[in-house]
């Protein structure tokens, strides 16, 4: 117990881009500590808690009964109009988490796995040895430690100031944040409590939308993502909630709030013996705001590039730089698609959005967010003359 | 110039210390502090935050 003087790999961070890459490094055989400022892991959550089987394959995770709250079936989209587009898969297609219970069994997972994990350890300082970085001294009750690290990772989510701290800047341009603001709701009505519910319209929730995840049939996340606006995030979702008789008698469990990226990828997210994952890097998909699946996959090739470097003694920008290849060509390239989608949806008007929403399956929905079919799209604004413009931009 | 916030309203979520261009805000043993040397006071902390604690006027 307690943080050595010494690693391959220290992690800042433990949300599940850090689990991720920590667990990674430790099965490697690597020496890994993964330290986390706040002193639970898990909390606050700053999300919807969503998941659907499709992403939990891709990470590769048998996730325990203890961690999910309910599951999921389908979705159901509300235009501005009113009108639903049903997506039912008909068996159960997701889960919704309690982040929480599952952010601390990830955390888990890596130190069994072999690495050393603590909370409420906040690292001050980026520690550099001829301008390279070389370790990072951190903070536990009220004491300062140095680690020294072949290679550091910053994890350290949306407000991350790891790598602006070793160099590199991952400041978010407005544009790309959202901002989000989110209720759990108890003792309310869910018309179907096995979807996912979202609602978009500009008077709702301008350049965003709102989401009610159900985790009980009574219970649910009610949130919003909104671009920028005048008024704050949290007006709109108390406007909304307001305005939506099912939710009107509910109770607030748990206030949530939190930036979401929203695009703004980086081409390069790594220095000579650092690299930055997870919302660090903006690795959330811009149009559903969830970063769970793309922090963790990206954690994995980190995680491997990383035992590369560190076995070929060589942790040098360019030995670290696979990461940047790997992810761009099998994520990054979609992700960028997805953004595209998002700035021509952020462009409709109400009535726009209805339109197009009537000419487009739930299934063309499902694979527009998953940055695919784009000319689907192209060709539901093609059919406004006024719209061409923006179906340039997605072809 | 003044930089201000609402401890009251503030969830330290962090929102601000993403789009902060100067480093200047961060949030740290669970608030949210302002560097008074590195902020300009150009307020783009004031325009994420999702329940407006921030003022810069």
């Amino acid at each position: 117990m307690f943080l050595k003087n010494s690693y391959d790999v220290v992690v800042v961070g433990a949300g599940p881009a850090g689990s991720a890459v920590t667990k990674k490094c430790a099965s490697h055989g690597l020496s890994v500590a993964m330290v986390e400022k706040r002193q639970e892991i898990g909390t606050p959550k700053r999300c919807g808690e969503g998941l659907s089987f499709e992403m939990i394959d891709e990470m590769g995770l048998k996730i325990p009964q203890n961690c999910i709250r309910k599951e999921i079936d389908g979705c159901i989209i509300v235009a501005p109009n009113g009108k639903k587009t049903i997506i039912d898969f008909g068996k159960p297609s997701g889960y919704i988490l309690e982040r929480k219970v599952f952010d601390k069994w990830l955390a888990a997972e890596a130190s069994r796995a072999g690495a050393y994990v603590q909370a409420k350890t906040e690292v001050t300082e980026i520690l550099k040895n001829n301008g390279k970085v070389s370790g990072v001294r951190c903070k536990y009750q009220g004491e300062s430690i140095d680690i020294s690290a072949k290679i550091v990772v910053g994890a350290d989510g949306v407000e991350s100031k790891i790598g602006r701290m070793a160099g590199l800047n991952t400041t978010s341009k407005l544009i790309n944040i959202d901002s989000g603001f989110q209720f759990e709701m108890s003792n309310i009505e869910i018309e179907d409590p096995n979807k996912l519910w979202i609602f978009f319209g500009t008077k709702i929730a301008p350049r965003g939308y709102v989401w009610i995840f159900p985790k009980g049939e009574d219970i649910a996340n009610v949130g919003i993502g909104v671009g920028l606006t005048d008024k704050p995030a949290r007006y709109y979702l108390e406007n909304f909630i307001k305005e939506y008789p099912s939710l009107q008698r509910g109770s607030i469990l748990e206030v949530n709030s939190g930036g979401i990226p929203v695009g703004g990828f980086l081409k390069n997210m790594v220095l000579d013996n650092f690299a930055v994952v997870g919302d660090a890097a903006h690795q959330v998909n811009p149009i559903h705001g969830g970063g769970i699946q793309e922090g963790t996959v990206a954690g994995h090739i980190l995680g491997d590039v990383i035992n590369e470097a560190i076995k070929k003694n060589d942790t040098s920008e360019y030995a670290l730089s696979p990461y940047n290849k790997i992810w761009w060509n099998n994520h990054g390239n979609k992700l960028l698609n997805v953004q595209k989608v998002r700035e021509v949806m952020e462009k409709l008007s109400d009535g726009d959005f209805n339109t197009i929403t009537n000419s487009l399956t739930g299934e063309d929905i499902l694979e527009l967010s998953d940055g695919k079919k784009l000319s689907v799209l192209a060709k539901a604004l093609m059919k406004n003359p006024r719209l061409i413009g923006l179906a340039r931009h997605l072809l | 110039m003044e930089w201000k916030i609402d401890r009251k309203k503030c969830l330290a979520c962090g929102a601000c210390v993403a789009v902060c261009p100067f480093l200047a805000v961060e949030l740290t043993n669970n608030q949210i502090v302002n560097n008074k040397e590195k902020c300009t006071a150009c307020g783009i902390c004031s325009r994420v935050c999702p329940v407006k604690a921030i003022k810069v006027e």
